[in-house]
Protein backbone atom coordinates (compact mmCIF):
# COMPACT_ATOMS: atom_id res chain seq x y z
CA UNK A 1 0.00 0.00 0.00
CA UNK A 2 1.31 3.14 -0.72
CA UNK A 3 2.18 5.70 1.70
CA UNK A 4 1.84 9.02 1.06
CA UNK A 5 4.43 11.26 2.64
CA UNK A 6 2.92 14.54 4.46
CA UNK A 7 4.61 17.56 3.58
CA UNK A 8 4.16 20.54 5.52
CA UNK A 9 4.05 23.83 3.39
CA UNK A 10 5.85 26.95 5.02
CA UNK A 11 5.02 30.56 4.11
CA UNK A 12 8.63 32.42 5.57
CA UNK A 13 12.04 31.42 5.53
CA UNK A 14 15.33 32.01 7.50
CA UNK A 15 17.31 34.63 5.44
CA UNK A 16 20.52 33.81 4.02
CA UNK A 17 23.65 36.09 5.37
CA UNK A 18 26.80 35.93 3.65
CA UNK A 19 30.25 35.71 5.99
CA UNK A 20 33.46 37.06 4.10
CA UNK A 21 34.61 39.67 0.88
CA UNK A 22 36.55 37.86 -1.85
CA UNK A 23 38.68 40.13 -3.91
CA UNK A 24 36.02 40.71 -6.58
CA UNK A 25 33.82 41.88 -3.08
CA UNK A 26 36.38 44.22 -2.10
CA UNK A 27 38.28 42.18 0.19
CA UNK A 28 40.95 39.63 0.72
CA UNK A 29 39.01 36.18 1.29
CA UNK A 30 39.73 32.65 -0.63
CA UNK A 31 35.79 32.16 -0.10
CA UNK A 32 32.75 33.60 1.56
CA UNK A 33 30.54 31.22 3.62
CA UNK A 34 26.68 31.53 2.79
CA UNK A 35 24.49 30.62 6.55
CA UNK A 36 20.70 30.15 6.59
CA UNK A 37 18.10 30.18 3.61
CA UNK A 38 16.58 26.73 5.32
CA UNK A 39 12.05 27.03 4.39
CA UNK A 40 12.01 23.91 6.34
CA UNK A 41 12.88 22.14 9.52
CA UNK A 42 16.26 20.87 9.50
CA UNK A 43 17.38 18.16 7.58
CA UNK A 44 13.92 17.54 6.24
CA UNK A 45 15.29 17.85 2.22
CA UNK A 46 12.27 16.05 0.98
CA UNK A 47 10.05 18.79 2.55
CA UNK A 48 11.65 21.98 1.16
CA UNK A 49 14.78 24.06 0.73
CA UNK A 50 18.18 24.00 2.69
CA UNK A 51 20.37 25.63 0.01
CA UNK A 52 23.13 25.65 2.67
CA UNK A 53 24.73 23.33 4.95
CA UNK A 54 25.83 24.11 8.63
CA UNK A 55 29.40 25.65 8.59
CA UNK A 56 31.56 24.60 11.08
CA UNK A 57 33.72 27.55 12.73
CA UNK A 58 37.02 27.19 15.05
CA UNK A 59 37.80 29.06 17.93
CA UNK A 60 41.18 30.83 18.06
CA UNK A 61 41.62 33.16 21.28
CA UNK A 62 44.70 35.50 21.27
CA UNK A 63 46.00 34.56 24.93
CA UNK A 64 47.41 31.27 25.69
CA UNK A 65 44.18 30.01 27.30
CA UNK A 66 43.71 26.97 30.44
CA UNK A 67 42.34 24.11 28.37
CA UNK A 68 42.22 20.45 28.86
CA UNK A 69 45.30 18.32 28.16
CA UNK A 70 43.61 16.67 25.36
CA UNK A 71 44.34 20.07 23.13
CA UNK A 72 48.07 20.32 23.74
CA UNK A 73 48.65 17.96 20.89
CA UNK A 74 46.99 19.83 18.65
CA UNK A 75 47.51 23.11 19.48
CA UNK A 76 51.04 23.35 21.81
CA UNK A 77 52.89 25.07 19.11
CA UNK A 78 50.56 27.56 18.89
CA UNK A 79 48.93 28.90 22.15
CA UNK A 80 51.20 32.05 21.78
CA UNK A 81 50.35 32.91 18.78
CA UNK A 82 47.38 33.55 17.37
CA UNK A 83 48.60 33.80 13.73
CA UNK A 84 49.52 30.67 13.79
CA UNK A 85 46.77 29.16 15.64
CA UNK A 86 44.24 30.69 13.19
CA UNK A 87 46.30 29.09 10.13
CA UNK A 88 46.25 25.83 11.89
CA UNK A 89 42.59 25.61 12.43
CA UNK A 90 42.15 26.35 8.62
CA UNK A 91 44.94 22.94 7.87
CA UNK A 92 42.48 21.09 10.85
CA UNK A 93 39.14 21.76 8.15
CA UNK A 94 37.69 25.30 9.71
CA UNK A 95 35.49 26.66 7.05
CA UNK A 96 35.48 30.11 9.69
CA UNK A 97 37.61 31.49 12.24
CA UNK A 98 36.68 32.93 15.24
CA UNK A 99 38.43 34.88 17.26
CA UNK A 100 38.18 35.59 20.72
CA UNK A 101 39.81 38.35 22.20
CA UNK A 102 40.33 37.27 25.52
CA UNK A 103 43.63 39.14 26.25
CA UNK A 104 41.47 42.59 25.92
CA UNK A 105 39.68 41.89 29.39
CA UNK A 106 40.01 44.90 30.76
CA UNK A 107 40.72 43.51 34.16
CA UNK A 108 44.05 41.68 33.27
CA UNK A 109 47.20 42.75 33.71
CA UNK A 110 48.67 44.00 30.54
CA UNK A 111 45.22 43.71 28.67
CA UNK A 112 45.45 43.72 25.15
CA UNK A 113 44.17 47.87 23.35
CA UNK A 114 41.92 48.12 21.19
CA UNK A 115 45.31 48.97 18.72
CA UNK A 116 46.82 45.65 19.47
CA UNK A 117 43.24 43.72 18.99
CA UNK A 118 43.09 46.29 15.40
CA UNK A 119 46.40 45.20 14.48
CA UNK A 120 46.05 41.41 15.58
CA UNK A 121 43.08 41.13 13.15
CA UNK A 122 44.87 42.56 10.22
CA UNK A 123 47.67 39.96 11.06
CA UNK A 124 45.11 37.15 11.38
CA UNK A 125 43.42 38.35 7.75
CA UNK A 126 46.96 38.58 5.83
CA UNK A 127 47.44 34.98 7.09
CA UNK A 128 44.32 32.83 6.10
CA UNK A 129 41.76 32.63 3.59
CA UNK A 130 38.45 31.96 5.56
CA UNK A 131 36.13 34.38 6.84
CA UNK A 132 36.60 35.58 10.21
CA UNK A 133 34.48 36.19 13.49
CA UNK A 134 35.92 38.55 15.97
CA UNK A 135 34.37 38.40 19.95
CA UNK A 136 35.62 41.12 22.00
CA UNK A 137 36.62 40.10 25.33
CA UNK A 138 32.85 40.56 26.82
CA UNK A 139 32.82 44.25 28.92
CA UNK A 140 31.05 46.20 27.72
CA UNK A 141 32.96 49.58 27.09
CA UNK A 142 35.80 47.45 26.20
CA UNK A 143 34.40 45.05 23.60
CA UNK A 144 32.64 48.72 22.14
CA UNK A 145 36.20 50.37 21.65
CA UNK A 146 37.88 47.19 21.16
CA UNK A 147 35.12 45.85 18.02
CA UNK A 148 35.36 49.51 16.30
CA UNK A 149 38.91 49.74 15.74
CA UNK A 150 38.82 45.62 14.57
CA UNK A 151 35.77 46.80 12.37
CA UNK A 152 38.17 49.67 10.65
CA UNK A 153 40.94 47.56 10.47
CA UNK A 154 38.80 44.82 8.98
CA UNK A 155 37.09 47.47 6.28
CA UNK A 156 35.77 45.44 3.12
CA UNK A 157 36.48 41.45 4.85
CA UNK A 158 32.68 41.24 5.91
CA UNK A 159 33.72 40.00 9.18
CA UNK A 160 30.91 39.58 12.36
CA UNK A 161 31.14 41.09 15.25
CA UNK A 162 30.05 39.89 18.70
CA UNK A 163 28.60 39.93 20.49
CA UNK A 164 25.94 42.46 20.91
CA UNK A 165 23.22 42.17 23.72
CA UNK A 166 20.14 44.42 24.67
CA UNK A 167 22.32 46.08 27.47
CA UNK A 168 24.83 47.07 24.85
CA UNK A 169 24.23 46.50 21.07
CA UNK A 170 24.38 50.37 20.06
CA UNK A 171 28.23 50.60 19.89
CA UNK A 172 28.65 47.33 18.00
CA UNK A 173 25.97 47.90 15.48
CA UNK A 174 27.25 51.35 14.38
CA UNK A 175 30.74 49.57 14.27
CA UNK A 176 28.91 46.70 12.12
CA UNK A 177 27.51 49.37 10.13
CA UNK A 178 30.46 51.79 9.35
CA UNK A 179 32.83 48.77 8.31
CA UNK A 180 29.45 46.72 6.62
CA UNK A 181 30.37 43.80 8.59
CA UNK A 182 27.97 41.42 10.01
CA UNK A 183 26.58 41.35 13.66
CA UNK A 184 26.09 38.86 16.27
CA UNK A 185 22.92 39.74 18.92
CA UNK A 186 23.46 37.15 21.61
CA UNK A 187 20.30 36.82 24.48
CA UNK A 188 20.24 34.90 27.46
CA UNK A 189 18.16 32.01 26.57
CA UNK A 190 15.19 34.04 26.21
CA UNK A 191 13.55 34.25 22.72
CA UNK A 192 11.61 37.79 23.52
CA UNK A 193 14.68 39.58 24.06
CA UNK A 194 16.45 37.96 21.26
CA UNK A 195 13.89 39.06 18.80
CA UNK A 196 13.80 42.90 20.33
CA UNK A 197 17.00 43.05 19.96
CA UNK A 198 17.16 42.35 16.32
CA UNK A 199 14.64 44.87 16.18
CA UNK A 200 16.40 47.25 17.75
CA UNK A 201 19.62 46.41 16.03
CA UNK A 202 17.88 46.62 12.78
CA UNK A 203 16.43 49.70 14.02
CA UNK A 204 19.65 51.33 13.68
CA UNK A 205 20.23 50.72 10.67
CA UNK A 206 21.99 47.54 10.06
CA UNK A 207 20.40 45.34 7.50
CA UNK A 208 19.15 42.81 8.32
CA UNK A 209 20.57 40.43 6.31
CA UNK A 210 23.48 41.15 7.90
CA UNK A 211 22.31 39.82 11.69
CA UNK A 212 23.13 36.36 13.03
CA UNK A 213 21.83 35.12 16.49
CA UNK A 214 23.21 33.42 19.00
CA UNK A 215 20.66 32.20 21.78
CA UNK A 216 23.76 30.99 23.95
CA UNK A 217 23.80 27.46 23.73
CA UNK A 218 24.56 25.48 26.93
CA UNK A 219 26.29 22.51 26.67
CA UNK A 220 25.23 19.14 27.33
CA UNK A 221 23.83 18.36 30.29
CA UNK A 222 24.08 21.82 31.63
CA UNK A 223 20.96 23.08 30.36
CA UNK A 224 21.10 22.20 26.07
CA UNK A 225 17.64 21.46 26.24
CA UNK A 226 16.88 25.30 27.48
CA UNK A 227 18.93 26.06 23.93
CA UNK A 228 17.28 23.49 22.08
CA UNK A 229 13.73 24.73 22.86
CA UNK A 230 14.51 28.35 22.25
CA UNK A 231 16.41 27.21 18.48
CA UNK A 232 13.37 24.80 18.25
CA UNK A 233 10.47 28.18 18.50
CA UNK A 234 12.94 30.52 16.76
CA UNK A 235 13.34 28.32 13.80
CA UNK A 236 9.52 27.72 14.05
CA UNK A 237 8.65 30.97 13.77
CA UNK A 238 10.68 32.17 11.00
CA UNK A 239 9.08 28.99 9.36
CA UNK A 240 5.70 30.97 9.98
CA UNK A 241 6.86 33.83 8.82
CA UNK A 242 8.03 35.94 11.10
CA UNK A 243 10.51 37.86 10.05
CA UNK A 244 12.20 39.07 12.86
CA UNK A 245 13.16 35.87 13.72
CA UNK A 246 14.29 34.43 10.55
CA UNK A 247 17.90 34.81 10.86
CA UNK A 248 20.64 32.10 11.07
CA UNK A 249 21.30 30.92 14.18
CA UNK A 250 25.13 30.28 15.34
CA UNK A 251 26.07 28.42 18.32
CA UNK A 252 29.37 27.84 21.13
CA UNK A 253 28.76 24.49 21.10
CA UNK A 254 32.76 24.21 21.78
CA UNK A 255 33.64 27.03 24.74
CA UNK A 256 30.00 25.84 26.43
CA UNK A 257 30.80 22.10 26.29
CA UNK A 258 33.72 22.45 27.16
CA UNK A 259 32.94 24.11 30.71
CA UNK A 260 31.27 21.35 32.19
CA UNK A 261 33.93 18.71 34.13
CA UNK A 262 32.53 16.15 32.56
CA UNK A 263 34.82 17.40 29.44
CA UNK A 264 37.63 18.16 31.51
CA UNK A 265 37.92 15.82 34.27
CA UNK A 266 41.03 13.47 34.46
CA UNK A 267 40.33 9.90 34.74
CA UNK A 268 41.38 10.12 38.58
CA UNK A 269 38.74 12.75 39.46
CA UNK A 270 35.83 10.99 37.23
CA UNK A 271 32.78 9.71 37.53
CA UNK A 272 31.93 6.15 37.10
CA UNK A 273 31.33 4.89 33.62
CA UNK A 274 32.31 8.25 32.64
CA UNK A 275 35.20 6.71 29.97
CA UNK A 276 39.04 8.02 29.41
CA UNK A 277 39.70 11.57 29.44
CA UNK A 278 41.43 11.23 25.87
CA UNK A 279 38.06 11.06 24.37
CA UNK A 280 35.20 11.92 26.93
CA UNK A 281 35.65 15.51 26.28
CA UNK A 282 35.94 15.32 22.56
CA UNK A 283 32.53 13.15 22.50
CA UNK A 284 31.07 15.70 24.76
CA UNK A 285 31.77 18.64 22.35
CA UNK A 286 30.32 16.25 19.44
CA UNK A 287 27.32 15.47 21.04
CA UNK A 288 26.71 19.10 22.48
CA UNK A 289 27.02 20.17 18.73
CA UNK A 290 24.78 17.26 16.94
CA UNK A 291 21.71 18.13 19.55
CA UNK A 292 22.13 21.57 18.05
CA UNK A 293 22.24 20.73 14.40
CA UNK A 294 19.17 19.00 14.92
CA UNK A 295 17.74 22.47 16.35
CA UNK A 296 18.77 24.30 13.39
CA UNK A 297 21.98 25.65 13.87
CA UNK A 298 23.60 26.94 11.00
CA UNK A 299 27.25 28.05 12.08
CA UNK A 300 28.47 25.29 14.89
CA UNK A 301 31.72 26.55 16.67
CA UNK A 302 34.25 24.33 17.51
CA UNK A 303 36.92 23.92 19.89
CA UNK A 304 38.48 20.51 19.59
CA UNK A 305 39.73 19.19 16.02
CA UNK A 306 38.66 16.01 16.24
CA UNK A 307 35.09 17.00 17.48
CA UNK A 308 34.84 18.90 14.90
CA UNK A 309 35.96 16.10 12.24
CA UNK A 310 33.23 13.96 13.74
CA UNK A 311 30.88 16.71 13.22
CA UNK A 312 31.70 17.39 9.78
CA UNK A 313 31.09 13.78 9.14
CA UNK A 314 27.97 13.81 10.51
CA UNK A 315 26.70 17.27 8.96
CA UNK A 316 27.96 15.23 5.53
CA UNK A 317 25.73 11.98 6.25
CA UNK A 318 22.71 13.71 7.04
CA UNK A 319 23.23 16.09 4.04
CA UNK A 320 22.34 13.40 1.77
CA UNK A 321 18.99 14.74 -0.15
CA UNK A 322 15.78 12.37 0.89
CA UNK A 323 13.26 13.59 -1.77
CA UNK A 324 10.31 11.57 -2.26
CA UNK B 1 -0.31 33.51 8.95
CA UNK B 2 -0.47 37.25 10.01
CA UNK B 3 -4.14 39.16 10.57
CA UNK B 4 -4.40 40.73 7.28
CA UNK B 5 -6.17 44.25 7.68
CA UNK B 6 -7.88 45.52 4.67
CA UNK B 7 -7.68 49.72 5.14
CA UNK B 8 -11.09 50.96 4.35
CA UNK B 9 -11.03 54.52 4.03
CA UNK B 10 -10.70 55.58 0.44
CA UNK B 11 -14.61 54.88 -0.05
CA UNK B 12 -16.86 57.77 -1.82
CA UNK B 13 -19.03 57.45 1.16
CA UNK B 14 -16.32 59.73 3.29
CA UNK B 15 -17.08 63.55 2.46
CA UNK B 16 -13.23 63.94 1.04
CA UNK B 17 -13.06 60.97 -0.83
CA UNK B 18 -16.35 61.81 -2.41
CA UNK B 19 -15.21 65.37 -3.41
CA UNK B 20 -11.89 63.87 -4.91
CA UNK B 21 -13.75 61.73 -6.80
CA UNK B 22 -16.17 63.99 -7.99
CA UNK B 23 -13.52 66.28 -9.24
CA UNK B 24 -10.67 63.68 -10.03
CA UNK B 25 -7.99 65.62 -7.45
CA UNK B 26 -5.69 62.84 -6.81
CA UNK B 27 -4.43 63.91 -3.80
CA UNK B 28 -6.96 63.13 -0.85
CA UNK B 29 -7.06 59.34 -2.48
CA UNK B 30 -3.09 59.16 -2.61
CA UNK B 31 -2.83 60.52 1.59
CA UNK B 32 -4.78 57.84 2.50
CA UNK B 33 -3.03 55.58 0.77
CA UNK B 34 -0.34 56.15 2.20
CA UNK B 35 -1.29 56.55 5.26
CA UNK B 36 -3.38 53.34 5.65
CA UNK B 37 0.42 51.54 4.23
CA UNK B 38 2.38 52.98 6.81
CA UNK B 39 -0.30 51.56 9.18
CA UNK B 40 0.91 48.47 8.14
CA UNK B 41 -2.58 47.63 5.86
CA UNK B 42 -2.48 44.45 3.43
CA UNK B 43 -4.82 45.35 1.18
CA UNK B 44 -6.49 48.62 0.35
CA UNK B 45 -10.20 48.72 0.09
CA UNK B 46 -10.68 51.09 -3.21
CA UNK B 47 -15.22 52.28 -3.42
CA UNK B 48 -15.75 54.93 -6.14
CA UNK B 49 -18.86 55.97 -3.71
CA UNK B 50 -21.83 57.51 -4.90
CA UNK B 51 -20.83 60.62 -6.42
CA UNK B 52 -18.70 59.10 -9.64
CA UNK B 53 -20.94 59.72 -12.70
CA UNK B 54 -19.42 57.24 -14.86
CA UNK B 55 -18.42 54.33 -12.05
CA UNK B 56 -16.00 52.37 -14.76
CA UNK B 57 -13.87 55.74 -15.48
CA UNK B 58 -13.72 56.88 -11.88
CA UNK B 59 -12.38 53.15 -10.82
CA UNK B 60 -10.16 52.78 -13.46
CA UNK B 61 -8.67 56.20 -12.37
CA UNK B 62 -8.55 55.62 -8.82
CA UNK B 63 -6.21 52.27 -9.44
CA UNK B 64 -3.92 54.16 -11.52
CA UNK B 65 -3.56 56.68 -8.89
CA UNK B 66 -3.32 54.48 -5.95
CA UNK B 67 -0.62 52.24 -7.40
CA UNK B 68 1.55 54.82 -7.73
CA UNK B 69 2.20 55.61 -4.16
CA UNK B 70 1.87 52.36 -2.61
CA UNK B 71 2.74 48.66 -3.58
CA UNK B 72 -0.12 47.54 -1.27
CA UNK B 73 -2.40 45.30 -3.54
CA UNK B 74 -5.96 46.66 -3.95
CA UNK B 75 -9.33 45.38 -3.37
CA UNK B 76 -11.68 46.37 -5.61
CA UNK B 77 -15.26 47.29 -3.82
CA UNK B 78 -17.83 47.59 -6.37
CA UNK B 79 -20.78 45.39 -7.81
CA UNK B 80 -20.16 46.70 -11.23
CA UNK B 81 -18.03 43.96 -12.42
CA UNK B 82 -17.12 45.75 -15.56
CA UNK B 83 -15.46 48.47 -13.57
CA UNK B 84 -14.13 46.13 -11.73
CA UNK B 85 -12.33 44.10 -14.84
CA UNK B 86 -11.29 47.88 -16.25
CA UNK B 87 -9.61 47.81 -13.12
CA UNK B 88 -7.88 44.56 -12.96
CA UNK B 89 -6.20 45.56 -16.35
CA UNK B 90 -4.87 49.03 -15.18
CA UNK B 91 -3.60 47.00 -12.27
CA UNK B 92 -2.03 44.55 -14.37
CA UNK B 93 -0.48 41.80 -11.90
CA UNK B 94 -1.98 39.45 -9.87
CA UNK B 95 -2.71 40.00 -6.39
CA UNK B 96 -5.67 42.33 -6.75
CA UNK B 97 -9.26 41.08 -4.41
CA UNK B 98 -12.48 41.48 -5.95
CA UNK B 99 -15.22 42.67 -3.46
CA UNK B 100 -17.25 41.28 -3.55
CA UNK B 101 -19.47 38.51 -4.95
CA UNK B 102 -22.24 36.99 -3.14
CA UNK B 103 -23.68 32.81 -4.10
CA UNK B 104 -25.44 33.52 -6.88
CA UNK B 105 -25.20 31.73 -9.60
CA UNK B 106 -25.62 33.84 -12.47
CA UNK B 107 -22.61 37.01 -10.65
CA UNK B 108 -20.46 33.54 -9.74
CA UNK B 109 -20.35 32.96 -13.18
CA UNK B 110 -19.23 36.26 -14.55
CA UNK B 111 -16.80 36.89 -11.49
CA UNK B 112 -15.45 33.75 -11.03
CA UNK B 113 -13.43 33.17 -14.37
CA UNK B 114 -12.21 36.54 -14.19
CA UNK B 115 -10.59 36.17 -10.79
CA UNK B 116 -9.07 33.20 -12.36
CA UNK B 117 -7.81 35.06 -15.41
CA UNK B 118 -6.27 37.85 -13.52
CA UNK B 119 -5.34 35.76 -10.48
CA UNK B 120 -6.95 37.94 -8.29
CA UNK B 121 -8.65 36.73 -5.04
CA UNK B 122 -12.21 36.95 -4.67
CA UNK B 123 -14.20 37.95 -0.80
CA UNK B 124 -17.07 36.00 -1.08
CA UNK B 125 -20.35 36.60 0.63
CA UNK B 126 -22.68 33.90 2.27
CA UNK B 127 -25.65 35.20 1.21
CA UNK B 128 -28.11 35.31 -2.00
CA UNK B 129 -30.91 37.29 -3.59
CA UNK B 130 -33.47 36.16 0.04
CA UNK B 131 -30.52 37.62 1.76
CA UNK B 132 -28.28 37.03 4.98
CA UNK B 133 -29.37 34.01 6.66
CA UNK B 134 -29.63 34.39 10.48
CA UNK B 135 -28.00 31.03 11.94
CA UNK B 136 -24.28 30.03 11.17
CA UNK B 137 -24.96 26.32 9.59
CA UNK B 138 -26.75 28.33 6.56
CA UNK B 139 -23.95 30.93 5.96
CA UNK B 140 -21.43 27.54 5.86
CA UNK B 141 -24.10 25.87 3.40
CA UNK B 142 -23.24 29.23 1.60
CA UNK B 143 -19.74 28.97 2.20
CA UNK B 144 -19.25 25.35 0.77
CA UNK B 145 -21.59 26.09 -2.70
CA UNK B 146 -18.85 29.17 -2.86
CA UNK B 147 -15.41 26.74 -2.06
CA UNK B 148 -17.41 24.18 -4.73
CA UNK B 149 -17.18 26.89 -7.48
CA UNK B 150 -14.14 28.31 -6.85
CA UNK B 151 -12.73 24.45 -7.70
CA UNK B 152 -15.24 24.25 -10.70
CA UNK B 153 -13.67 27.83 -12.15
CA UNK B 154 -9.85 27.19 -10.91
CA UNK B 155 -9.84 29.82 -8.43
CA UNK B 156 -7.37 28.25 -5.24
CA UNK B 157 -9.15 27.88 -2.50
CA UNK B 158 -7.07 30.21 -0.64
CA UNK B 159 -7.40 33.05 -2.96
CA UNK B 160 -11.24 33.57 -1.37
CA UNK B 161 -11.81 35.92 1.37
CA UNK B 162 -15.14 34.31 2.62
CA UNK B 163 -17.33 36.54 4.68
CA UNK B 164 -20.13 35.42 6.52
CA UNK B 165 -21.65 38.77 6.68
CA UNK B 166 -21.71 40.69 10.35
CA UNK B 167 -24.54 42.91 10.63
CA UNK B 168 -25.24 45.79 13.21
CA UNK B 169 -25.75 44.54 17.23
CA UNK B 170 -28.07 46.98 18.14
CA UNK B 171 -30.64 46.07 15.54
CA UNK B 172 -29.56 42.50 14.53
CA UNK B 173 -27.63 41.31 18.06
CA UNK B 174 -28.30 37.94 17.11
CA UNK B 175 -26.50 37.70 14.19
CA UNK B 176 -23.11 38.56 15.90
CA UNK B 177 -22.34 34.94 17.95
CA UNK B 178 -23.72 33.00 14.86
CA UNK B 179 -21.26 34.55 12.20
CA UNK B 180 -19.03 33.56 14.81
CA UNK B 181 -19.73 29.98 15.04
CA UNK B 182 -19.84 30.70 11.22
CA UNK B 183 -16.17 31.51 10.93
CA UNK B 184 -14.61 28.39 12.95
CA UNK B 185 -16.68 25.96 10.66
CA UNK B 186 -15.62 27.63 7.86
CA UNK B 187 -11.81 26.96 8.46
CA UNK B 188 -12.53 23.12 8.38
CA UNK B 189 -14.23 23.29 4.69
CA UNK B 190 -11.14 22.41 2.73
CA UNK B 191 -7.22 22.38 2.68
CA UNK B 192 -6.01 24.79 1.96
CA UNK B 193 -8.46 26.29 4.11
CA UNK B 194 -10.29 29.43 2.43
CA UNK B 195 -9.42 33.08 4.21
CA UNK B 196 -12.25 34.60 5.86
CA UNK B 197 -13.15 38.02 6.40
CA UNK B 198 -15.57 40.72 7.81
CA UNK B 199 -16.55 44.40 6.91
CA UNK B 200 -16.20 44.78 10.70
CA UNK B 201 -17.52 48.38 11.01
CA UNK B 202 -20.99 47.18 10.04
CA UNK B 203 -21.01 45.94 13.26
CA UNK B 204 -20.81 49.12 15.78
CA UNK B 205 -23.36 50.84 13.00
CA UNK B 206 -25.29 53.43 14.78
CA UNK B 207 -23.87 52.18 18.18
CA UNK B 208 -22.11 54.44 21.32
CA UNK B 209 -17.93 53.96 20.95
CA UNK B 210 -18.18 52.23 18.06
CA UNK B 211 -14.25 51.85 18.46
CA UNK B 212 -14.67 49.48 21.36
CA UNK B 213 -17.79 47.54 19.55
CA UNK B 214 -15.49 47.04 16.71
CA UNK B 215 -12.06 46.31 18.57
CA UNK B 216 -13.84 43.74 20.72
CA UNK B 217 -15.54 41.90 18.04
CA UNK B 218 -12.72 41.88 15.90
CA UNK B 219 -10.32 39.85 19.01
CA UNK B 220 -13.63 37.32 19.63
CA UNK B 221 -13.46 36.97 15.34
CA UNK B 222 -10.02 36.39 15.16
CA UNK B 223 -10.07 33.36 18.14
CA UNK B 224 -13.02 31.82 16.01
CA UNK B 225 -11.00 31.76 13.04
CA UNK B 226 -11.13 35.52 10.93
CA UNK B 227 -7.64 36.45 9.23
CA UNK B 228 -8.61 39.44 7.78
CA UNK B 229 -11.14 42.47 7.84
CA UNK B 230 -12.34 45.84 5.91
CA UNK B 231 -11.51 48.01 8.97
CA UNK B 232 -9.94 51.66 10.10
CA UNK B 233 -6.34 50.87 10.14
CA UNK B 234 -5.43 54.09 11.17
CA UNK B 235 -7.81 52.96 14.13
CA UNK B 236 -4.84 52.60 17.00
CA UNK B 237 -6.91 50.89 19.76
CA UNK B 238 -7.81 48.67 17.01
CA UNK B 239 -4.75 47.55 15.66
CA UNK B 240 -3.04 47.21 18.50
CA UNK B 241 -5.88 45.05 19.75
CA UNK B 242 -5.39 42.99 16.60
CA UNK B 243 -1.42 42.79 17.33
CA UNK B 244 -2.11 41.01 20.53
CA UNK B 245 -4.64 38.62 19.76
CA UNK B 246 -2.43 37.65 16.82
CA UNK B 247 0.44 37.00 19.79
CA UNK B 248 -1.93 35.47 22.32
CA UNK B 249 -2.14 33.01 19.57
CA UNK B 250 1.11 32.54 19.25
CA UNK B 251 1.07 33.30 15.63
CA UNK B 252 4.11 35.26 16.19
CA UNK B 253 7.08 35.33 19.08
CA UNK B 254 6.76 37.94 21.72
CA UNK B 255 9.02 40.89 21.90
CA UNK B 256 8.11 44.13 23.81
CA UNK B 257 7.67 45.60 20.49
CA UNK B 258 5.33 43.06 18.42
CA UNK B 259 2.81 46.10 18.03
CA UNK B 260 5.33 47.62 16.05
CA UNK B 261 6.10 44.24 14.51
CA UNK B 262 2.98 43.69 13.85
CA UNK B 263 2.48 46.49 11.03
CA UNK B 264 5.49 45.98 9.18
CA UNK B 265 4.78 43.55 6.67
Amino acid sequence: MPVEIYKDKFTGKVLEVILGATKEQGGTRAYTVKLGGSSTLPFLYYEGELPNRPVIAMEVWDIKPQWSSSFEPYYGDVWNDPVAWAKKVEEYGADVVYLKLMGADPEMENSRSAADCAKLVKDVLAATGAPLMVEGPGFPEKDNDVLQAVAEAAAGENIALGAAEKDNYRGIAAAAMMGRHCIIGRSPLDINILKQLNIMITEMGVPINKVLNDPITSGLGYGIEYSFSVMERARWGALIGDKMMALPVVCLAGPEAWRGKEANAANADAGPGWGDEKDRGIIWEAMTAAALLQAGGDLLLMRHPEAAKLVRKQIEELAVPNKY
Amino acid sequence: MAFMMIGERINGMFKDIGEAVAKFDPKPIQDWAVKQTQAGAAYLDLNVGPTAADRKKSMEWMAKIISEVSDVPIALDSTNYDAIEAALQIIGKPGALINSCPNERAKIERVFPMAAKYGAGIVALTMDKSGIPLNADARVAHAMELVAAADEFGVPTDSLFIDPLILPCNVAQAHAPEVLEALRQIKTLCDPAPHTTLGLSNVSQNTIDRSLVNRTYVVMAICAGLDSAIIDVNDETMVESIATADMLLNHAIYCDSYVKVFRQR
